[in-house]
């Protein structure tokens, strides 16, 4: 089947009901999307499907035949980085960063369905990742900041 | 000698797999202690086994492993602020296992644990303890040591390889040493002109290493003690940090494993024929406890092994949870009795009469659950293997891949990759074991072992079981006689024995965070007893103290309440060290302390305050709840810790703050107990943890008042749970006397 995985296609030969997530890391190598739990409890493995985050790890690959799949690597780079990626960098979120790409996914998704969220609305969108570090509160200035950034374009 | 080593290597190990903490500077000199374990080719320069320099680029290695803490940016930073080289100028490398890179911090600790062993007195006496440590050469990442283990030794290192450099200058350009400077990586000549270090690598290749430099005054620091941008953090924050899960070595298949669900119980036969039909399996093979399963993805891997039948044995610890309980209440006896390292006054006297308190309290096993499921690489040749895992013990993985595969340790090498979280976890090395195993069947091909979630976190060995009684009693309104008896498995014997080492004498881990804490009344008593080994177990942040600040905290809750005294009010009074009186004014005052609050005030409000020492660190915590119609919600944290000096107040703000948040979820919520010798709990959706909706506000102080560098990474866990508990009584009325808490409340 094919894939639009941040906007080029790829040719991937893999069972319907592979998860995507395993079809990004292990067929594809795109390793920004991290397995955590697998059964859509932690979000690490968080994508935007057609802008919208969901759990790779849920989504069938058949179902995401078609849509625009969207990882932490197309979200930005090191060098072009997201409004979101540019808050976590300066509010130093990470303490072991296996978590961040999700939850950097989560945040932008709920940024560009609500791009000046309440704290209510932050806790609401984020409280499906789970960060075994502790990092929330540097998630949540994080969140805050990037939703200025947008604002300030 | 030769016996001398021998009773070393048992007995020292006790305290370094406990990973406990604590610090006593021996006097370190970079003067070759060890082989400098760094190879150079032709044309670099090593100096010292921490500064690599190539025509190429500056390469400081940093030996303690990262699982978050971040270890790597913080030695970087020791060697940088000495060396002159800024922190964008540089790459970081773990380095290879080496004896090099002991850990003096936890070498000091254990030392304690040897004065039971016949004739130890005297080698401790003359320091030939330490000379032991550097024969075993102990690299191991844990006890919050890497800073009080780190903080001189590398500092030392980079100035040494900077007067090197500059020697090799002053005698190639005929100037004087005085007369040379150093910045951002340069040699600057008097005449201002600069000479880049890896200009130098060449003809500093095989020159003699400057030693004995004096180190720079703070005063004169650039990084240290500053906030300072984390080196991996653009990585982080892109996506682009590679953790041991994403390492790719050509040719690799992918295999996950199927134990027995029941730790370490056996297997009598399976059959793998379906799974083996299944796209993309390359083989099932039997190892040591289960099945290795091959195939080229790791979901088909996951997916076969859901298909194969295997008929498992039990284990060797009881199989329900209701018989561990008993195994810890049949502890409570003088036979079972490990240690009873304070015992002031008359305890026994002054409990026989009177009113006397007593309570008893519970600490469940709890998974570590780091969020990067276990996972490495290991390709085995016919006289080398090799190995890349996110590992806090490098050296026992090398013996052991070389245990297990008859190849020499010197031909076993070990790529220790970024960790995603450990907490303790990555101490333990079965997954390193497994896939050597698998390796071994398929030789030339490297096996990339990834556990799911649930096969890691049911066979994670988890933090003991633990159990206490208390006794108490007040007079006139303080609290007179406190008598703690704690009851738990060892868990130094526990990990150490998957390691093949014995465990004698006491393990202080069973009254770690009780027997010493800085609080002196007239009758007062810490006991500890060693139940019988039941499931495995291991080092989970904090150790001993992340069950026992809860024990010996609430204990004095209890006795402060039947005192009619305010919870730190009295701590204050109760006070015996001057360290921990400063962080109990600095909670107070930062919380704005003014009693408990609660239902007892007429307030939906209220609040608790706990101070556990632990690893060297007096850490106080003020916790308060509102108890809200959807359950009791925690608004705010105070948190002070005296650490001597902080290191890099960003990351000691987010190391604390991740600190509360570990222990306050798992006190909240999280369990594993076993049903028939399987842990019940095997993913995040029956051990959740602390979300990001529960989260606190949490303000942070570090104070410098001590002479003695410390680690942060476990002193914040231990006060939070029993700060918790005192806070819900305010608001509920409730003690609560066994974690976790939702056994008895709701929380939002």
């Amino acid at each position: 089947m094919q894939l639009r995985i941040n906007g080029t296609l790829h040719e991937v030969d893999v069972e319907d009901d592979m998860p995507l997530l395993w079809v990004l890391r292990d067929e594809l190598g795109l390793t920004g999307t991290k397995f955590g739990c697998g059964i859509a409890q932690c979000g690490a493995c968080t994508v935007h499907l057609d802008g919208v985050a969901v759990r790779s790890c849920q989504a069938w690959a058949i179902d995401a035949e078609g849509a625009e799949i969207t990882t932490i690597e197309g979200l930005g780079t090191p060098d072009l980085r997201h409004a979101v990626q540019e808050a976590w960098l300066t509010e130093q979120v990470a303490q072991c960063g296996y978590c961040q790409s999700g939850q950097m996914m989560q945040a932008a998704s709920l940024l560009t369905e609500t791009p000046q969220p309440s704290d209510q609305e932050i806790d609401d969108a984020m409280s499906g990742n789970l960060c075994r570090c502790g990092t929330y509160p540097r998630i949540r200035a994080a969140v805050k900041r990037a939703a200025n950034l947008m604002q300030e374009g | 000698m030769g016996s001398l080593k021998t009773i070393a290597r048992r007995t020292f190990l006790i305290g370094s797999a406990a990973v406990v903490g604590g610090v006593a500077f021996g006097a370190y000199t970079v003067r070759k202690p060890h082989e400098n374990p760094l190879t150079a080719e032709a044309g670099d320069a090593v100096l010292t086994p921490y500064v690599k320099i190539t025509k190429d680029g500056i390469t400081l290695i940093t030996p303690r492993a990262d699982s978050g803490q971040g270890v790597y940016h913080v030695q970087a930073a020791l060697i940088a602020e000495e060396l002159d080289v800024d922190l964008d100028q540089i790459k970081t490398d773990p380095g290879p296992p080496s004896p090099a890179y002991w850990n003096t911090a936890l070498a000091s600790e254990a030392a304690e644990f040897m004065v039971p062993a016949a004739g130890m007195m005297q080698d401790i006496a003359e320091g030939a303890v330490n000379s032991v440590m550097k024969v075993i050469g102990l690299q191991i990442t844990g006890g919050s040591t890497t800073v009080p283990d780190q903080f001189e030794k590398l500092r030392l290192a980079g100035a040494s390889a900077r007067e090197t450099i500059k020697a090799l200058v002053a005698e190639r350009e005929g100037v004087a040493v005085a007369d040379l400077t150093t910045a951002s990586g340069n040699v600057i000549l008097p005449d201002g002109q600069k000479i880049p270090y890896t200009d130098l690598a060449a003809d500093l290749a095989g020159v003699e290493v400057v030693q004995d430099v004096p180190l720079r005054d703070p005063s004169q620091w650039r990084y240290l003690g500053k906030p300072m941008q984390r080196i991996d953090m653009l990585a982080k924050s892109t996506g682009t940090q590679d953790y041991g899960i994403d390492a790719s070595v050509d040719g690799m298949v992918h295999a996950t494993v199927l134990m027995n669900p029941a730790q370490g119980g056996g297997m009598s036969d399976y059959d793998a024929s379906e799974a083996l039909a299944m796209r993309g399996v390359k083989a099932v093979v039997p190892i040591t406890g289960g099945l290795g399963i091959v195939a080229d993805n790791t979901w088909r891997a996951f997916r076969a092994a859901q298909a194969i039948n295997v008929t498992w044995q039990e284990p060797s610890f009881p199989l329900e949870q209701a018989d561990h309980w008993a195994a810890l209440e049949a502890a409570f006896t003088p036979d079972a009795q490990d240690s009873q390292k304070r015992n002031d006054g008359d305890v026994e006297n002054a409990l026989s009469d009177g009113e006397v308190l007593t309570a008893e309290y519970r600490a469940p096993y709890l998974a570590h659950a780091p969020l990067e499921p276990i996972n490495a690489i290991v390709r085995v040749d016919d006289d080398r293997a090799e190995v890349w895992t996110g590992t806090q013990i490098p050296r026992f993985i090398q013996a052991n891949v070389s245990r297990i595969t008859g190849i020499p340790a010197e031909n076993v090498t070990v790529h220790v990759q970024m960790m995603g979280g450990s907490f303790g976890h990555r101490l333990e090395d079965e997954v390193v074991k497994q896939a050597t195993e698998i390796a071994m069947q398929m030789k030339g091909t490297p096996v990339k072992l990834t556990l799911s979630r649930e096969e890691d976190m049911i066979h994670d060995f988890p933090r003991q079981i633990a159990m206490a009684r208390m006794r108490g009693k007040v007079t006139n309104g303080q609290v007179e006689a406190l008598d703690l008896g704690i009851a738990m498995p060892s868990v130094v014997a526990s990990q150490l024995s998957r390691q093949n080492q014995s465990a004698p004498g006491p393990d202080s881990q069973i009254v770690a965070g009780a027997w010493d804490q800085p609080f002196a009344m007239p009758h007062q008593r810490v006991t500890g007893y060693r139940a019988q080994q039941l499931a495995p177990i291991s080092s989970w942040r904090s150790v001993g103290a992340s069950s026992n600040g809860f024990f010996y905290n609430a204990s004095l809750d209890e006795l402060i309440e039947a005192a009619g005294a305010d919870p730190l009010e009295e701590r204050l009074r109760l006070c015996s060290d001057p360290l921990a009186r400063q962080v109990l004014e600095a909670v107070a005052e930062m919380s704005g302390w003014a009693g408990v609050g609660g239902v007892a005030n007429g307030s939906k409000t209220g609040r608790g305050v706990a101070l556990t020492k632990s690893f060297g660190v007096h850490c106080a915590q003020v916790i308060e709840v509102t108890d809200t119609d959807t359950g009791l919600r925690i608004e705010n944290v105070w948190v002070a810790a005296e650490v001597g000096r902080v290191v890099d107040p960003v990351n000691f703000e987010n190391l604390v703050q991740g600190g509360v948040i570990y222990a306050l979820g798992h006190a909240m919520n999280s369990e594993i107990t076993y049903a028939g010798g399987v842990a019940e709990q095997s993913n995040f959706d029956l051990n959740p943890g602390m979300r990001l909706h529960q989260c606190p506000n949490i303000f942070v102080r570090g104070l410098e008042n001590g002479d003695r560098v410390q680690g942060i990474g476990e002193p914040p866990v231990p006060p939070a749970a029993p700060a918790l508990a005192g806070a819900i009584w305010a608001v509920t009325g409730t003690r609560l006397r066994e974690m976790p808490f939702s056994k008895s409340v709701g929380f939002i």
